[in-house]
């Protein structure tokens, strides 16, 4: 009798706590979070963490830091920071501007802008090696590109183009474009049209119309899509190989770390390269994001 | 409106229209050398191809044993498909619908994987899975591949849940249904363009995804990415026509997966969408 008597306000209280904190939405739907919580902490945050781990037992002994001291005192490792910014960040640029002009003028409806956005989008789907192969025959010594240009009468010696730095940069730029100018386009049709058409009505031409409405509001997207298109630019692997000079002017820091790792099987050094590369990535979409911060986010007015 | 801007932005509006143009030029040459550098029999320095031939093509598929890297591919793609959205579907209907304390937490962490390059996490995690003997196995490639489509998935079927509208399952549960009952009567039916789009997504991204297959792969488990990578490094001992006939088999699949991936799913709309999950 005591026993039934007890039951009910404990049964209340257990109630009540369920009830709290599916007030704050703990409820067991969140059970579903589980497998995929327990996927990334075990496949992503683990091996992070490991080669974090990993990156302070040097191979050769010494102290905790010695692989990164290896690297910043080894200019033939430490150089290739620079090497990887001087390419990402010309790419990612040159995608980010190259795609305003581009999606300002396709954003309005017309015929054919779905072929038009197809078209500029496929370079996705040429993958790294046919763009390599495509870069070294067409803009090498012998390509098309060339041979247009000494038909012309532009030039009289072939230009290098492709085992270099360029090659690189060109690489980049198809195989970024495309997500640029979709990310771009994006963020443009977001931004309500009649905005644009106010400032119209008030005498405003159409550089004061981009310069004063569009662009502002464009910044934070704009931010965004900088940050993407360079961190797709800035682990730049195996165009690096295949159209530049892997061991000069385009080693590039995943090719060190990869060789660090996997040609050298210097695991330790090769982890602490491949934290170095996302501290440096991380530092430049941090400044971008902190710009980015002090912009106008408030709504655009759109459906976006 | 229309017609006054057409009017005052003539000149850049040529000189947009001249660089598009200039871009889609070069890449079409580019494109165009390969395919027909596929096709010749021998091309050295001049406009054209001496002759055409479809040789090569039966040539990379015997020498660089294409049906077996194609059957490696299939099995890959087709198996983190299934998985990522197994795993990754219950954490977007979570996710999406409710508002608990670490959620913030919970996104960034799902973020971090799609937005960090592979190459960075991919050193650390190819040697856990050479310490756990995984790598080297198409097993090893189905989970490195696996890391950054699971969150992948999350984020994009997370705002085609939120779409739905909750009191269709309150009605459901109301009329009775079990749970096993609303998850296979109203939220799959309903949940089919969103797992499609995601799927697509994943599988486009799979089967172009070099980076982490190319330091988790052994001989027998190289996609067709990386084996066309391989085929092109190791050049001096393959005709190059070879491997541009190669290449021209991965593009044109990878343009067929495209073509059906902007079918199901608007790539403008899609951004949006990604836009609104807070970074």
């Amino acid at each position: 009798m005591t026993a039934t008597l007890e039951k009910p306000p404990r049964a209340e209280e257990k109630a009540a706590l369920r009830h709290r904190l599916a007030e704050r939405g703990i409820d067991r739907v969140l059970l579903l979070l589980v497998p995929g919580v327990v996927f990334v902490v075990a496949l992503f945050l683990y091996p992070v963490l490991y080669g974090l781990q990993l990156s302070f037992q040097s191979k050769d002994g010494g102290g905790p830091l010695a692989n990164y001291q290896k690297f910043f005192s080894d200019s033939y490792l430490f150089d290739t920071i620079w090497i990887t910014l001087r390419l990402a960040l010309p790419a990612a640029l040159i995608n980010v501007v190259a795609s305003i002009p581009i999606a300002y003028r396709l954003r309005g409806r017309f015929r054919g802008k779905r072929l038009l956005t197809t078209i500029l989008v496929v370079p996705i789907t040429l993958g790294t090696v046919l763009t390599a192969e495509g870069l070294i025959e067409y803009l090498g010594p012998v390509g098309w590109f060339n041979k247009t240009l000494q038909w012309s009468g532009l030039i009289d010696e072939p230009v290098r183009l492709v085992h270099n730095y360029w090659g690189v940069l060109f690489s980049l730029i198809i195989t970024g474009f495309p997500f640029a100018f979709l990310l771009t386009l994006s963020y443009l049709s977001g931004i309500d049209p009649s905005l644009e058409q106010a400032a119209a009505t008030l005498g405003a031409d159409w550089r004061r119309r981009f310069t004063r409405i569009t662009l502002p509001l464009l910044a934070p997207g704009l931010a965004i899509t900088f940050c993407l298109t360079f961190v797709l630019a800035f682990s730049v692997f195996p165009s690096a190989y295949l159209v530049g000079l892997p061991q000069g002017e385009t080693r590039v820091i995943s090719i060190a770390a990869y060789e660090a790792a996997f040609r050298d099987f210097d695991f330790p050094l090769g982890s602490a390269i491949a934290m170095i590369m996302a501290v440096v990535m991380l530092a430049v979409i941090g400044l971008v994001l902190a710009w980015r911060s002090t912009l106008y986010r408030g709504a655009t007015g759109g459906k976006g | 409106m229309m017609a006054s801007r057409a009017v005052i932005a003539r000149p850049s509006a040529w000189l947009v229209w001249g660089a598009v143009a200039f871009f889609l030029i070069n890449l079409f040459g580019l494109v165009a050398y390969v395919v027909l550098n596929s096709f010749s029999t021998q091309w050295f320095g001049t406009w054209l191809p001496d002759g055409l031939t479809t040789t090569w093509y039966t040539t990379a598929w015997n020498e660089l044993s294409l049906f077996d890297v194609l059957v490696v591919t299939l099995e890959v793609a087709i198996a983190v498909v299934v998985l990522s959205v197994v795993i990754g579907g219950p954490c977007a209907y979570a996710l999406a619908r409710r508002q608990f304390p670490g959620k913030k937490l919970l996104t960034v962490l799902f973020l971090l994987p799609i937005l960090m390059p592979p190459m960075t996490y991919g050193i650390p995690l190819a040697t856990v899975l050479y310490k756990f003997d995984l790598a080297g196995s198409i097993t090893g490639v189905i989970i490195a591949n696996l890391v950054p489509s699971v969150p992948f998935v999350v984020l994009t079927m997370t705002p085609f849940i939120e779409q739905i509208d909750p009191k269709i399952e309150a009605a459901a549960r109301m009329c009775g249904a079990s749970t096993a009952a609303v998850f296979t009567r109203v939220l799959a039916p309903l949940l089919i363009p969103g797992m499609l789009a995601a799927s697509i997504l994943v599988l486009v991204r799979t089967v172009g995804m070099f980076e982490l297959t190319f330091l988790t792969a052994g001989p027998g488990s190289q996609t067709l990415v990386v084996s066309l990578y391989e085929a092109m490094f190791s050049a001096g001992i393959r005709a190059q026509q070879a491997v541009d006939a190669m290449a021209v088999i991965y593009t044109s699949s990878m343009l067929v997966l495209l073509v059906i991936a902007l079918r199901f799913v608007n790539p403008t709309q899609l951004v949006t969408r990604l836009k609104e999950t807070p970074t």
